[in-house]
């Protein structure tokens, strides 16, 4: 396995540049699941000197969906005419009082689909039943749910409609340096998401805050190489947006994706998990697809159902609480009996720590 | 609100473990039925071994295998990793009614053709349908007979700290294979299922290895992350092994990578894990990749002192993590 040795002798090479150029303590935060995953499943924090700490934030799409919206998730699945179409990952977050899991082993008509263009394509097959898609997800999913909002448009699709949960975001990135309750001296930017959005939105993180923003793949050279470009620009005081996810992240990014998004939706104030409400954070449908918004359609009342009361899920997301802090953590929540949807969520910081981390525990 | 099975609870994983000690251990024998292991033994009848599984794979034909072919692997297997010679079996189908008989044949010749591989003798079985939509194709039980080879059966209970971890094949065939061959997701690989009978295999590693192989189990549902944790809980030991020495399957990591599956967790149809004494390891693992379902075996890691039931993973960066058993259910019917 030569490449393998050469990849890790190059991780062991960049955690020790890490090592040298860290001077004083300093707090990163990661705001993509997909990283934190990663990061567990690499055992990345054992190769980080002791004064770098690596948060995880609001990254994970099904974790900042308010108990609200996963509730009217549930309100539509207990309709006899509506079948629900979902990503997995939602299956098994608790609502206020239960979860679509206990909802489709009750009879409620629950599809698990990889994709939105999956659950049009049902819809259309069984164009007898109302089939709503719950749509949550950053600007990495947004864009093909709104591909299928269109396509339900020129096809007719009357029996289809989408829950519209989608998030920004760059918005949760200010609110969380406006709101100053925790340290962070850098992002680790998300990929997937830049992809889409490119650089530009985090200029104005960089500029406002002076905090440097650095886009990071998936692998661990990806990864320590991005904390690395971040540990340099603070012991630079510098604050400048870098690209170290090149082979996937064009600094432009995908202005088509972006184009389609902009046609469907329109931005909109949006309630996170732990955050509240964040002003210009959120996707809704625009008046032209208003036929296609479940909330409109359903009638849909807003909610200000809260979490589990011992669950802390808002504090870690708001980077506040790691999930090992949590006295719920490994306890009272576990996978099988989740009291928030941290640690049920495959993106969840609590499922990663639960999942990989938990050797002291 | 009245509690109810999910498909969790199906999954191979924690939520299924909970199910069977809860609901469906108390009724078994108290001191034969209650050690979870993948067939019994039979006291009074010394040397029979005993099993039983039931398969409802969908799609039921797909690369690598069938039904079929599955309903008898997955039975002589059981019987294998308990150190027994498979020897007769029971089938029973449960159809649905409108299912194309031509699928039912394509089941039936995989079976024999299986059995004839396996040595295994078709003796008995039963034939039900069932109305469209109280079943979905055909569903098949089959139930094993097999004889112990020698006096003492491998057992998830012998493992013991300093025990070596082999493994036979590269993780994740089957499940990776079930997944495309279901066409939700656009996997380019072809990935073909790893289903295959290993009581040949089986038969060359006790010889070579004798009393010093301590356990043998297969990595099927929750894949090697399932099979490990049990082995380490039951036994009482701590279990750790190493990415690096993991035989490798280049398409399966592919897909696993992009699908964003962890391929310990990930099924398997062909493959055991054996953990044996530390001077046996070598001779063993000589049996093994002289044996056609055991080519790429390899040494995969080592039980340790405790703390008793953890699994670790040492990662090719040389950092560690837990390997935690599934939850929820990611993949159902893949078996
Ligand atoms: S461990 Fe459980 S209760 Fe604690 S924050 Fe995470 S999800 Fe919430």
């Amino acid at each position: 396995m030569p490449e393998e040795v050469a990849l890790a002798k190059e991780v062991r090479a960049l955690a020790r540049q890490i090592a040298r150029a860290v001077k004083k303590p300093v707090q990163f935060m990661e705001v993509c699941g997909t990283h934190a995953h990663a990061v567990g499943r690499l055992g990345l924090r054992q190769l980080l000197p002791e004064k770098l700490t690596l948060l995880s934030g609001p990254g994970c799409p099904v974790c900042v969906t308010p108990t609200g919206e996963i509730d009217w998730a549930l309100e539509l699945a207990a309709t006899p005419e509506i079948t629900v179409a979902t990503f997995g990952d939602m299956i098994r977050v608790p609502g206020s009082r239960q979860s679509l899991a206990d909802l489709r082993a009750q009879g409620a008509n629950i599809q698990v689909v990889y994709s939105p263009m999956q659950a049009l394509e049902l819809a259309v097959e069984h164009s007898d039943r109302q089939w709503v898609f719950i749509g949550v997800g950053f600007e990495t999913t947004a864009p093909t749910v709104a591909a299928t909002i269109q396509t339900a448009a020129r096809q007719g699709a009357d029996n289809f409609s989408v829950l519209c949960c989608h998030k920004l975001i760059p918005p949760a990135m200010r609110a969380l340096l406006a709101a100053g309750e925790v340290r962070i001296d850098g992002f680790l930017a998300p990929g997937h998401v830049s992809a889409i959005l490119g650089l530009e939105p985090y200029q104005a993180v960089a500029d406002e805050y002076h905090v440097p923003c650095v886009v990071a793949g998936f692998e661990a050279h990806d990864i320590l190489r991005a904390l690395l470009a971040l540990a340099r620009q603070v012991r630079e005081k510098r604050a400048a947006v870098e690209n170290e996810y090149e082979r996937t992240v064009r600094p432009e990014g995908n202005p088509l994706a972006r184009a389609v998004m902009e046609e469907v939706f329109e931005i909109v104030d949006a309630r996170w998990r732990g955050l509240g409400v964040l002003p210009q954070s959120g996707y809704a449908l625009r008046e032209k697809y208003a036929r296609f918004d479940a909330v409109r359609r359903y009638g849909l009342r807003p909610s200000n159902a809260g979490e589990h009361p011992l669950c802390h899920c808002g504090e870690v997301l708001r980077g506040v609480r790691r999930p090992l802090d949590c006295p719920a953590f490994a306890d009272a929540c576990t996978p099988e009996h989740p009291l928030g949807p941290c640690m049920v969520s495959s993106e969840g910081a609590c499922a990663a720590s639960y999942r990989y981390e938990r050797i002291g525990k | 609100m009245a509690e109810r099975i999910t498909l969790a609870h199906g999954g191979g994983g924690v939520q299924m473990q909970e199910l069977i000690r809860r609901e469906l251990l108390p009724a078994c024998d108290e001191t034969l039925g209650r050690a979870l292991e993948d067939a019994a033994l039979l006291p009074g009848a010394e040397r029979i071994v005993l099993t039983t599984d039931s398969y409802v794979v969908r799609p039921a034909v797909f690369p690598g295998g069938d039904l079929g072919r599955l309903a008898v692997c997955g039975t002589v297997n059981d019987l294998a990793m308990r150190g027994a010679q498979p020897a007769y079996l029971s089938l029973g189908l449960i159809v649905e009614e409108g299912t194309e008989i031509e699928l039912l044949r394509t089941v039936m010749r995989s079976v024999q053709k299986t059995c004839v591989e396996t040595g295994v003798k078709l003796v008995t079985g039963d034939f039900k349908v069932v109305e469209k939509h109280s079943g979905d194709g055909i569903f098949a039980n089959t139930t094993g007979v097999g004889f112990l080879r020698s006096r003492s059966a491998p057992s998830v209970s012998r493992a013991r700290p300093g025990d070596k971890v082999l493994l036979n094949g590269p993780l994740g065939q089957h499940g990776v294979a079930i997944l495309a061959a279901r066409g939700e997701l656009t996997l380019q690989a072809t990935v073909e299922s790893d289903c295959a009978p290993l009581s040949d295999l089986v038969e060359a590693l006790l010889e070579a290895g004798g009393d010093g192989v301590h356990t043998l189990h297969d990595p099927t549902r929750g894949g090697l992350a399932a099979a490990l944790n049990e082995i380490a809980q039951t036994a009482g030991v701590a279990v750790e092994v190493s990415e690096r020495n993991f035989p490798r399957d280049p398409g399966v990591e592919g897909a696993c990578d992009l699908l964003g599956l962890d391929r310990l967790q990930v099924a398997n149809e062909g493959k055991l894990v054996a953990l044996v004494a530390p001077e046996v390891a070598e001779p063993v693992l000589e049996a093994m990749r002289g044996h056609a379902s055991g080519r790429q075996a390899a040494l995969i890691g080592e039980a340790l002192e405790g703390p008793a039931g953890r699994v670790t993973l040492r990662t090719v960066l040389g950092t560690r993590r837990i390997v935690d058993s599934p939850s929820g259910e990611l993949l159902p019917r893949i078996c």
